[in-house]
Formats: structure tokens, C-alpha cells, sequence
């Protein structure tokens, strides 16, 4: 199972952000936090940052657009992130994710029918001596063939 | 007397399965009734060997890699303890010849000590640079930095002492220091693999830049990538709070240097500055237009030194054995040691750290022992994803800032990236401009508008519509990108898109 994350509640959120509103440059860190927690950053949520960090709601709605790591969709069961780069390319990581998207039946930033997946691309994982590299639930593995992410892939449709 | 058994905790070396070899390890040592204690050590970068396990003998500590889990029973058997024969063996670590022919400064103890082990950590040298630095003026520890010729390693190769003399200089109470650790070159890992096996270099590195610049609080900013190396660095910062080092009273001093470590997000434009301070600021990583200079208004608008984290864990070095010994490594302007990381397509890939100077070709064959596929080298990439492709007619440039930017190149962080007559130098160049368009910040024109265009004129070219007119295009569109973005990722995306098509013309001509 990814992390123990758990249905979106508004006083959960609450909580959340509260723990975390007297940092100084606050926003990521909280949307970090509501993210480790859902899985995603509902939609709910942002009005309740806005508030607490005394900040409009665009400028939160602006900064979870911005970057790649902020969800607004609950992801599948298990997030697997696929590295793109330069290094991962010349070892062949674009056949290697074919391979994989055929597989779970679903493209990258895609997730497949049954949930159990979500695919997402990376572009670095620091593992550049070690290509193609990929993140399956936030544990690094490098050197990955066809045959080593199928065996990562069978343990994602495991009941957990 | 009771010996450490050194299995990597290195995220490269539990990618490759360091933590299951770590668990057999110690259920060999359970059920032989031994005593020896297993040590998770950072990786000595030497990465085609991992995992790569190390035992402490009376001759030295003797390597033995790539270790499997099926094989650790035989290690035991076969008396690797005492550093037997086995098919695995690889002689005394000291001695293996990609180790022995480094010059590890930065490195000394990355691989060495154990990371989280303030007590390996002051016995390897560490933290001799703050005590040094405690006794001296403000003034004299920047210029020791000033004068050992350091430049930033992030990329852009500027001298770091003057970045410091200028924080030093600039009006205010409050200051800051701000660790760059968002590595987002592909190619890269020195920073990764420094922060997760010698995390007390950097934060030593961080407490003397704030002594220095008159600071008392920091911040490493860290590529949410990065998982593994937030826990190391987490726990290092709390043993650095409880042994003194940080907080209130450094080393018993009187003075404060707090520090912190805030994640990114997934945005390969914060490793750029300003858009790295306007995130740690809590908004979208857009550029901020220079001037001015961070180091007059930084993190909320105070002045702020932003260092990468090579430049940071390189200044305890300097402060503890002077700025003349650092200076003597080196050739030209660019003075001490480059960590080079070997990648992609590559036999031994791996850290190298060595004076500047050593040539491409020393980097890729020497160490790297040519491609992994076997097949024949035809581009290698330096500089991350704004580096440019050099054809094997190149190869002999000297790893030098200077000699990098006449051959319209760039040193970058000292990724080399290497491929094989696999590659299409087209797809390279389309890849450039789609990462650019992906990575965008979108506050200037020419990067979020020219590298999309730049991507569709790519795929014409590919595709060879109207192929004459569309390359004259593409080199129109390069030279608008690089005289009028605000900021590096714009203004060198051309880099690797002029590159592939000055030494690769004939892949855009299929």
C-alpha cells in the first residue's frame, strides 16, 4: 500500500494546517503535509489554507498548478514514478515504459482502471549511474529491466 | 576487539538492493553467534559495484561487490571477515585503482565514516574547519573562501567568496543562508550522495557560511525527489541540536545558527535562485528579475547567500587547511577538485572527484571504461539537460569551466551523460526544448512561448516538412531564446539544441 493515507475530512485538513501556519513561507510544507495525508490536495482544502495562511485562495489554487508534486486526483493504490531524463533515456527507459504502460493498462499520468496504479513521470531521480531508474511508493530502484518492473508490478496487484 | 561490517545505506545502493544484503548480513552474524556490528556507510560512488560491502581488517578495510543476498552465506564461509579470497573480493578499497587515482576532498569521508555518527565524524577531521573559523574575524573567514578560488558548483561557476563578501557587506540584522539542494540535472548525484553519506560536511559547511556572513539561520531546500536523503539530513540536524552544534551556542561559542530543511516539489526551475527563494517563500517558482542580487535582498527580501551543496561541504576543507591548499588543485580559474558523475550509458559509472583539468576522455574511459552497451560512444552530454552534445571529436577538453564555454559548452554541475550510436541527436534536441516547455516558469516569453514553438518546429524537422526552411527556424528561434530569457533555462536550452545540430547535422537530415 502507498502511505497510510486517508479520506479527505475537512478537520483532519484543519489540523494539518494549523500544526503548520507559523513557519515562515508556510504554503509547501502544508500542502506537503495535506498531500502525505489524502494522497491528494482536494479541492476543499484550499479555501481552509487560504484562511489560516491569510493568503487569497487563487494564489493557493496558483501554487498547487504550479508544481508537479501536488495531486488533485487521488491517485491509485500504488504511485509509480518513471524517470525521463537524459541519463534514464540513453539506457532505453522510453522501451522500458512502454513495457510498463502496457502492462498496467494505463499511460503515464494516467491511472489504470482498477486504481491499482498511477503512473508519473520524473525527470531525475539521482540514480544516474544506475539507469533506468523508476519510484514505486517512494523506494528508489535502479538498473530496472522489463523483467524487475514486472516483478515490482505483480506485488502492486497483491491485496494489501 | 569486535569489527564493522560496512553495507551502503545509500539510496543508489538500496535501489540495487543494499538493505536486504544489510538484513543477511545480520542474520549471518545472529545465527554464527558473532559480535561484529553492521555500519549503514554512504556510498563510495563506485556504483557498478554495488552493493558493495566492506570489512574491517588489520590490513585495512578490504571491499567485496557486488554483493547479492544469495551470497552472503558464502562470504562468511569463505572468511570474508578477515578478508579472505572470494570471487567477489576486490582487494583493499584504498587500493582499488578508480578509488586510489581520485583526490577526495569534498569526499574524503563520504563511503568512510558512518553518516550519522558525530564521533566518526570529528575523528575524520570533521568539524576542525568550524573550531578554525571560531577563532577568526568575520572578515577573514570570507576571505579564506575568497582566496582558496572555490566557485559554486551549482552550475553557473561563480566565486563563492565574493558571493559571501557581498551578504557580509550588505546592510541588515537579519540574514540568511540558503542551501540549494534541488540536484535536478539529469546526470547528477553528488549532492544526493554527499547529504545522505557525510550530511555533517554540509551542515558544518552551512554553520560556517553563517558565522561568516553574520546569519543565524539556514535552510537546505531539497528536491522532494531526494526521500532518502531528508530522513538522513533530519536525523543529522537533530544529533547536531543535542551534541551542540547547532542551536543556540555552536560548539559553545555564544553563537546561533539554526537551520532547517524545507522540501521542493517537483520543479526543476527551483534550482534556479530566485525561483528556489520565492518558493521557499511559499509561491509558484518564478524567476525573480536581478537586480537585485540575492545576496542584497534574498529570502524575505534579507540578504542571503545561496550556495549549491558541493560549494557548501567544500568550505570546511578550506577553513581547516587554508585557502592554499585548495587553491593548488586545479588548472586555469578554476581552482580545487571537480566531483564528476559518471552516467547513463557507462561501463563504471560513478563519482569522481579530482582536480579540474582532467580531460573528458580520462573522465569517460579512463574511469568509466566506455559505454555499458558495448556499442561505440557517439554523444555525451556535460552540464545537466542545458549541457551541450559533444561529438567524440571533443572528448579531449580539459573538465574546465573556461574550456567548456569556448567549445559552447558548459561544466554545469558536472554531470557527464554518456550515449551510444543508439541516439538520435534529433529526438536530443526535441527532448531539450519539451523539457524546457515542462519545466517553464512561464514569467518570460521567449522560454514559455519559444520552447513550445521550439518542440512543434522539432517535430516538423523530424518529420521533414518544409526541412531547410524549419532549421533555418529553429537556430532563429535559439538565438531569441538565449539573448532574451530572463533566466538560465531559457537562455541555454539552445545549448543543447545548437550542439546536437553543429556536430550532429546528419541526424536532422533523415
Amino acid at each position: 500500500m502507498h502511505t497510510n493515507v486517508q479520506q479527505w475530512d475537512a478537520d483532519l485538513a484543519l489540523a494539518r494546517i494549523r500544526e503548520l501556519e507559523h513557519l515562515p513561507g508556510a504554503l509547501l510544507p502544508v500542502l506537503h503535509a495535506l498531500q502525505a495525508q489524502f494522497g491528494y490536495i482536494d479541492g476543499a482544502a484550499i479555501p481552509l489554507v487560504a484562511d489560516v495562511l491569510n493568503i487569497s485562495v487563487a494564489e493557493v489554487h496558483g501554487v498547487i498548478g504550479f508544481y508537479h508534486d501536488f495531486r488533485q486526483r487521488p491517485p491509485g493504490r500504488h504511485v509509480l514514478r518513471v524517470c525521463r531524463a537524459e541519463a534514464c533515456q540513453a539506457m532505453g527507459c522510453e522501451a522500458l515504459i512502454r513495457h510498463i504502460e502496457r502492462r498496467v493498462g494505463a499511460k503515464v499520468g494516467e491511472t489504470s482502471a482498477d486504481r491499482s496504479v498511477t503512473m508519473e513521470a520524473v525527470y531525475c531521480l539521482g540514480n544516474c549511474a544506475l539507469s533506468p531508474a523508476l519510484m514505486l511508493d517512494g523506494k528508489l530502484y535502479g538498473r530496472v529491466s522489463a523483467a524487475t518492473a514486472d516483478v515490482l508490478l505483480d506485488d502492486t496487484q497483491r491485496p494489501s | 576487539m569486535t569489527g564493522r561490517i560496512y553495507v551502503p545505506g545509500d539510496a543508489a545502493a538500496v535501489s540495487v538492493g543494499a538493505d536486504a544484503v544489510a538484513r543477511a548480513v545480520a542474520d549471518q552474524i545472529r545465527s554464527r553467534q558473532m559480535t561484529e556490528a553492521v555500519v549503514r556507510n554512504g556510498s563510495r560512488g563506485l556504483f557498478w559495484l554495488e552493493p558493495m560491502v566492506e570489512v574491517e581488517t588489520e590490513r585495512g578495510r578490504v571491499a567485496y561487490g557486488p554483493v547479492t543476498v544469495e551470497a552472503v552465506p558464502g562470504l562468511f564461509d569463505a572468511g570474508f571477515l578477515e578478508g579472505k579470497a572470494h570471487a567477489l573480493c576486490l582487494g583493499l578499497t584504498e587500493e582499488i585503482p578508480y578509488l586510489k587515482r581520485q583526490q577526495r576532498l569534498t569526499f574524503a569521508r563520504c563511503g568512510v565514516t558512518d553518516p550519522l555518527s558525530i564521533s566518526d565524524y570529528v575523528s575524520h577531521g570533521g568539524y576542525r574547519g568550524l573550531h578554525r573559523a571560531l577563532t577568526m574575524t568575520r572578515e577573514a573567514v570570507v576571505e579564506e573562501v575568497v582566496n582558496s578560488g572555490l566557485r559554486g558548483r551549482g552550475g553557473a561557476g561563480f566565486p563563492t567568496g565574493i558571493k559571501w563578501r557581498t551578504v557580509l557587506n550588505a546592510a541588515g540584522q537579519e540574514k540568511y543562508v540558503v542551501c540549494n539542494a534541488d540536484e535536478g540535472d539529469s546526470g547528477t548525484y553528488a549532492d544526493r550522495m554527499i547529504m545522505e553519506g557525510d550530511p555533517f560536511v554540509l551542515i558544518e559547511g552551512m554553520t560556517i557560511a553563517g558565522l561568516a556572513v553574520g546569519a543565524t539561520r539556514g535552510y537546505v531546500y531539497l528536491r522532494s525527489e531526494y526521500l532518502h536523503a531528508l530522513q538522513v539530513l533530519q536525523k543529522a540536524i537533530a544529533i547536531g541540536y543535542s551534541e551542540g552544534y547547532l542551536g543556540k551556542s555552536v560548539a559553545g561559542s555564544g553563537k546561533i545558527f539554526d537551520l532547517e530543511v524545507r522540501l521542493g516539489a517537483g520543479s526543476y526551475i527551483c534550482g534556479e535562485e530566485t525561483a528556489l527563494l520565492e518558493s521557499l517563500e511559499g509561491r509558484r517558482g518564478q524567476v525573480r528579475f536581478k537586480p537585485p542580487l540575492p545576496a542584497i535582498e534574498g529570502l524575505f527580501a534579507k540578504p542571503t547567500a545561496v550556495n549549491n551543496v558541493i560549494s557548501l561541504a567544500t568550505v570546511p576543507i578550506i577553513l581547516d587547511k587554508g585557502a592554499h591548499f585548495y587553491r593548488d588543485f586545479g588548472m586555469g580559474r578554476s581552482r580545487g577538485t571537480l566531483t564528476v558523475q559518471l552516467a547513463g550509458n557507462i561501463r563504471y559509472g560513478g563519482l569522481v572527484e579530482t582536480a579540474f583539468g582532467m580531460t573528458l576522455r580520462e573522465a569517460i574511459y579512463g574511469f568509466g571504461g566506455g559505454t555499458a552497451s558495448g556499442r561505440p560512444l557517439r554523444a555525451v552530454q556535460v552540464g545537466g539537460p542545458l549541457g551541450a552534445y559533444f561529438p567524440e571529436s571533443l572528448l579531449d577538453t580539459p573538465l574546465d569551466y573556461e574550456a567548456f564555454a569556448e567549445r559552447k559548452g558548459l561544466l554545469g554541475h558536472g554531470g557527464v551523460v554518456v550515449f551510444d550510436d543508439s541516439v538520435d541527436l534529433a529526438r536530443q534536441a526535441r527532448f531539450a526544448m519539451e523539457f524546457c516547455a515542462i519545466e517553464s516558469c512561464g514569467k518570460c516569453t521567449p522560454c514559455r512561448i519559444g520552447s513550445t514553438r521550439g518542440v512543434e518546429v522539432m517535430d516538423r524537422i523530424i518529420a521533414n516538412q518544409a526541412r531547410d526552411k524549419n532549421l533555418h527556424l529553429i537556430e532563429d528561434l535559439c538565438e531569441l531564446m538565449q539573448d532574451g530569457s530572463l533566466c538560465a533555462l531559457g537562455a541555454l536550452t539552445p545549448i543543447p539544441v545548437l550542439s546536437a545540430l553543429q556536430h550532429f547535422p546528419e541526424d536532422f537530415h533523415r
